[in-house]
């Protein structure tokens, strides 16, 4: 008894007051500054064939954060034009907004408030249960979702939780490229949800299907004809950015 | 052929041999207790012809042995699985692949339903193993489980709560890893193919690649860069240890441990994003260089974060391992004995708690590992005490291993990296010990550098059997505890 609350006490406070704006700790690569004012040919010949995943175009230059690892390596090959920020609000509900060109400069990433239905900030803003399906994914979007209800993140104070079952919860938050052996249990859960239902891509890997995508092993268009709500990009998805992307989304501030 | 860990070869200097003394060589070799099978796969020759390659590491004196035997696809052949079980998820693969029949296989069922696969089998047509009987029911879990975990199907056989039989079905986060990696033409796109693989091994995967891809280039990494990716590779022991002992103790319900080590975690996960911009090291492993040398000022402050860090756990724990309702779970629960890990081919931390001394640091040492004062921490009870008491003296130990390794270097490494060319017709072998066991990364280069095979394995791939096996004659609800002192990757098996 007396050890654990010495336990306790050693612990001081662990949760972050205000996750809407907390700094994040060390070299965090989150929104990307781009500036094409002055570019070399030759920087730009170098940034053509650049990044694996066709995140990166030079035509304006430009970065879709729905195909970008954040592996960072476009900035520092082109360090005045490319700039990766600690900005970790990087979610929205407009696809086209996850490109980030010199054009959009400082502008902050953030959602289509006409393209959020109505009933979802009605129904859900009080208490969110989502139900979580990997599909593909390499267990880093698990750990980072699983860290958004740690003691630091506490997701639960915002009246949102994980739930086990599909039938309980009020949206699917898909992991994952969506492997081709993962895509009709995919769609059982995310059928079995009632509506309406939000669903969520969580991390590149979902959104586009980041390193992996063009795999035969793959089967991305079961999202054909799919509302997705929002898209949050990160690989894996920061806590921060998923606990923003949501708030952003059900329309709530920190409390 | 003997070969070193980290080393490469000239493909076409191995001989051939047939089938049968393929077979026998390496199961003459099996017998022995230090000798285990790290790699086996098949590459087509032409449409119906197989290369076999085979690898079996040598703890004892740190070489590893390759064998190689051409064969007919059609042709019936004796299963190594039949004499020693280590070998059923290789030669299940070779059959899921190219249709092989190994006539006196035990289990030929299909392992990861690859995309690529020969036979006509669906991902819902599994064989799965039944008892017909009164007595028992079936209970099937999966492949959507009811945490935020990937997905797997478990299929249990039980007696009232007693579970009689366990079969894991896996293969649901196929994404064709090892094809995807042939298909990337440099350095870059294959090092976020080797970072992808395992989100939680990010560091040992890398760190595979890294090696493999140097050693197919000729190419020697410097002494700083070693120490960097070695101070990694146990950095990502301490993180993701403490991060299981906090999801060991959410599964018996204790709150504290649960909390404690849940937010321990969250500073040593930080620290590598203050070394990387990633909280899982993603973009640090390089080959030839990185773009995060772990400087002056990250060595000061990772050992003012531990200094905070090491008090706390090491308090938490010591309750934990204290306290009888704890104790009361995780003793005599989930036991896999020290006779079984040899059979079925355990590696890593789980071998280590079942009294079996496999890792790859102490045997096939490479980085700054032979001088390192490492100790490999072996418990013989094999229960989930055990697999949890390692994790506990295992972080205490690479706190040790990065003080000594803060102390041997000099400098940090420069900033950057460049891409290598590949040299031709070679094969190489790289063994990393991640903090879950054995990863293995095999791979190849035609006559013009290109590379033809990247093999990954996974030390899940040897241990989600003893998962199977350690939790017979356990209540179903001892489930969860028995998994998670285990904790196998899904997507490292299924690539």
């Amino acid at each position: 008894m007396f050890k654990t609350l010495s336990i306790l006490r050693h612990q001081g406070k662990q949760y972050i007051p205000d996750v809407t704006t907390t700094d994040v700790p060390g070299c965090f690569r989150g929104r990307p500054v781009i500036s094409s004012d002055v570019i070399s040919s030759t920087t730009l010949s170098e940034l053509s064939n650049l990044c694996p995943t066709g995140a990166l175009s030079t035509s304006p230059l430009s970065i879709d954060l729905g195909k970008c690892l954040f592996c960072g390596e476009c900035a520092f090959r082109a360090p005045e034009n490319i700039r990766f920020t600690k900005d970790y609000h990087l979610a929205t509900n407009d696809r086209s907004r996850l490109i980030v060109s010199a054009s959009s400069a400082e502008n902050t990433i953030s959602l289509d408030p006409d393209k959020i239905r109505r009933q979802i900030r009605s129904l859900f803003r009080r208490s969110l249960k989502l139900r979580q399906v990997s599909a593909g994914g390499d267990g880093s979007c698990e750990l980072e979702l699983n860290a958004t209800g740690n003691v630091n993140f506490d997701i639960g104070r915002f009246g949102i939780d994980f739930v086990a079952s599909p039938r309980h919860a009020d949206g699917i938050v898909l992991t994952g490229p969506i492997s081709e052996n993962m895509a009709d249990s995919f769609l059982d859960a995310y059928n079995a949800t009632p509506d309406p239902k939000l669903l969520i891509l969580a991390g590149t890997e979902a959104i586009s299907g980041g390193i992996w995508a063009g795999s035969p092993a793959l089967r991305r268009n079961v999202l054909d004809g799919l509302h997705v709500d929002l898209y949050i990009p990160g690989n894996p998805v920061h806590p921060l950015t998923f606990v923003n992307g949501v708030l952003d989304l059900l329309g709530l501030k920190n409390r | 052929m003997k070969i070193k860990n980290f080393t490469s070869f000239d493909t076409n200097d191995v001989e051939i041999l047939s089938y049968d003394d393929f077979y026998h060589n390496i199961l003459s070799l099996v017998e022995l207790e230090d000798n285990h099978c790290i790699s086996l796969f098949a590459r087509p020759l032409s449409k119906r012809s197989l290369r076999l390659w085979a690898f079996v590491a040598c703890d004892a004196t740190a070489d590893i042995s390759v064998f190689v035997a051409d064969i007919n696809a059609d042709t019936s052949l004796n299963s190594l699985t039949a004499e020693c079980p280590a070998f059923h998820p290789f030669e299940r693969e070779i059959y899921e692949q190219f249709g092989v029949n190994y006539s006196n296989h035990p289990w030929l069922k299909p392992l990861r339903f690859a995309h690529d696969r020969t036979i006509p089998l669906g991902i819902y047509d599994y064989p799965f193993y039944d008892i017909e009987s009164e007595e028992f029911h079936r209970v099937g879990v999966g492949p959507i489980h009811a945490g935020i975990i990937e997905p797997g199907h478990f299929r249990f056989i039980c007696e009232g709560e007693k579970i009689h039989h366990l079969e894991i079905q896996l293969g649901w986060q196929h994404r064709g890893v090892e094809n995807v990696m042939l298909t990337k033409q440099n350095a870059l796109a294959r090092s976020l193919v080797a970072e992808n693989i395992a989100g939680d091994s990010t560091v040992a995967n890398a760190v595979a690649f890294t090696s493999l891809y140097e050693s197919l280039a000729g190419y020697n990494a410097d002494r700083s860069l070693n120490i960097d990716r070695t101070i990694a590779l146990e950095q990502e022991r301490i993180a993701v240890h403490t991060g299981d002992l906090s999801a060991i103790c959410t599964d018996i319900a204790y709150q504290l441990g649960s909390a404690v080590f849940g937010r321990l975690r969250t500073p040593m996960i930080n620290f590598f994003q203050k070394w990387s911009g990633s909280r899982f090291a993603k973009g640090l492993i390089r080959p030839s260089g990185t773009n995060f040398p772990f400087t002056d000022a990250l060595a000061d402050d990772w050992l003012t974060t531990i200094s905070k860090f090491e008090p706390d756990f090491r308090e938490m724990a010591t309750e934990m391992f204290d306290l009888p309702s704890v104790l009361s779970r995780i003793e005599r629960t989930g036991i896999l004995s020290r006779e079984t890990a040899i059979r079925i081919g355990l590696v890593g931390m789980v071998a280590k708690a079942s009294g079996l001394s496999r890792d790859v640091r102490a045997t096939h040492p490479t980085l700054l590992y032979p001088e390192l004062q490492n100790k490999t921490i072996v418990l013989p009870q094999g229960d989930v005490y055990a697999r949890a008491q390692v994790r506990y003296q295992e972080v205490l130990q690479s706190i040790q291993n990065i003080k000594q390794l803060i102390t041997l270097r000099s400098s940090a490494p420069q900033v950057g990296w460049h891409d290598l060319s590949l040299q031709p017709t070679k094969t190489a072998v790289a063994l990393v010990e991640g903090w879950r066991g054995m990863i293995c990364h095999v791979a190849q280069t035609d006559n013009n550098g290109n590379l033809v095979a990247y093999k990954v394995t996974d030390p899940s791939v040897h241990n989600w059997l003893g998962l199977a096996l350690a939790v017979r004659g356990n209540g179903i609800s001892d489930f969860p505890i028995c998994n998670k002192s285990f904790d196998l990757s899904y997507c490292g098996h299924d690539l």
